[in-house]
């Protein structure tokens, strides 16, 4: 009983220790953050999105404004920026994960930038 | 309202099993077609279409009729008719390949051959008239294939598109395969046709505006600011392909020609305007 205690403790620790960890961006972290967003060879989502001081930028989808507000589970506009088509089967915009279009780290820069919008 | 919502459930469907698809006549699929940019654009009159992103954005409409008193495919167009008129070296013409002497027939083009079994585009049939004469093919994307055929499209301006699908089951093989692979997503971007042309025409994608379905190879072939020559339809079919970074397919592939077959026929009734501009 107290092995397994011991254990389950462990197990947390472990599980904190490498899940998930998120820690506040720096300023490095957001300008990067932008710089893939805009770049039209990573995540050129100014082809779709109106956002910040984005210059020609398209409206398919929609505006990336308070983001704070519409997605206050990190974890979830992560997902949905992986893979919309989970979410909305006939959404236009690109599995950015599943096709490897960015990385796991390159959408975790851009959502520290989406953050301050 | 509703029917727009049926059409895009059912492009919903046809995302995740493309076969569903079949079914439905080509007929059906151009009427709700129509009906579902009717009620999309209901003051765009169905004429327009062929005009793509002219027929929805006042501004690029004006910037379009400032180019007409020199359009810039007239030298082209000139060249065409030079090079149709010219005899082979066994001194027959194109005209002795084609219906009508090749004059005013664009709007049935293309058509699905019954006994070869495939779609005959324009393209093709002034490349095996040249073979059939003895003559080398020309390239399929530009230059003087692009030069006859908007000549051929010239002389047959405002007929009205009257692409068949016979009652023969290869052909509606072929066109159920052009409108699978309109609807097909594709590509590391993951697009389809479809996700531009039908659920989001008269949208900006970026610098863009994205025009509908309906009247979109009616212009061509087409020029291109971009590209600041004349092109085929399947040029600019590779350079969609390219975009949403899928591997274009070869022009006058069997693929592009049914995809050419399917949109061509969803455009039946509107009229020829090519050759014509495009950004």
């Amino acid at each position: 009983m107290r092995q397994g205690l011991i254990f389950v403790c462990l197990t947390t620790l472990a599980l904190s220790a490498t899940g998930p960890v998120f820690a506040e961006p720096t300023q490095a972290d957001i300008d990067r953050g932008k710089e893939l967003a805009f770049s039209r060879t990573d995540g050129n989502c100014l082809a779709c999105h109106q956002m910040d001081d984005g210059k020609l930028t398209g409206n398919i989808g929609p505006e990336l404004v308070g983001m704070k507000s519409r997605f206050p589970d990190r974890e979830i506009l992560f997902k949905r920026i992986w893979d919309e088509t989970q979410f909305n089967p006939v959404t236009v915009m690109p599995p950015f994960g599943r096709h490897m279009i960015l990385s796991e780290q390159e959408i975790n820069r851009i959502m520290d930038y989406l953050y301050t919008l | 309202m509703l029917k727009a919502k049926v059409i895009l459930v059912a492009i919903g469907v046809a995302l995740a099993v493309p076969q569903v698809q079949a079914g439905s006549t080509p007929e059906e699929d151009r009427k709700e077609t129509v009906e579902y940019f009717k009620q999309m654009f209901p003051d765009v009159a169905i004429e327009e279409f062929v005009n793509g992103q002219y027929a929805l954005d006042e501004d690029r409409r004006k910037q379009w009729a400032s180019m007409q008193d020199f359009p810039p495919y007239e030298f082209a167009v000139a060249e065409g008719k030079v090079m149709f008129e010219t005899p082979f070296a066994n001194g027959k013409t194109y005209a002795s390949c084609f219906a009508n002497n090749g004059i005013g027939i664009r709007q049935n083009y293309p058509y699905f051959d019954t006994v070869k079994n495939e779609v005959i585009t324009l393209e093709l049939a002034i490349n095996r008239c040249r073979e059939a004469n003895g003559e080398p093919p020309l390239g399929w994307k530009k230059g003087p294939i692009a030069s006859i055929s908007a000549y051929m499209a010239s002389t047959s301006q405002g007929k009205p598109f009257d692409i068949k699908v016979p009652d023969d089951a290869e052909a509606q093989v072929a066109y159920q395969d052009g409108k699978e692979f309109y609807y097909s997503r594709r590509g590391q971007l993951n697009f389809s046709c479809a996700s531009c042309h039908v659920q989001n025409p008269g949208k900006w994608i970026r610098a863009d505006l994205l025009s509908p379905t309906l009247g979109q190879p009616a212009n061509f072939p087409v020029h291109r600011s971009k590209w600041g020559e004349l092109g085929t339809l399947h040029r600019r079919f590779a350079g969609c392909n390219n975009n949403v970074r899928a591997e274009p397919l070869p022009a006058q592939s069997e693929e592009y020609r049914n995809l050419e077959y399917f949109l061509t026929y969803m455009s039946n009734g509107l009229p020829v305007v090519g050759p014509a501009t495009r950004p």
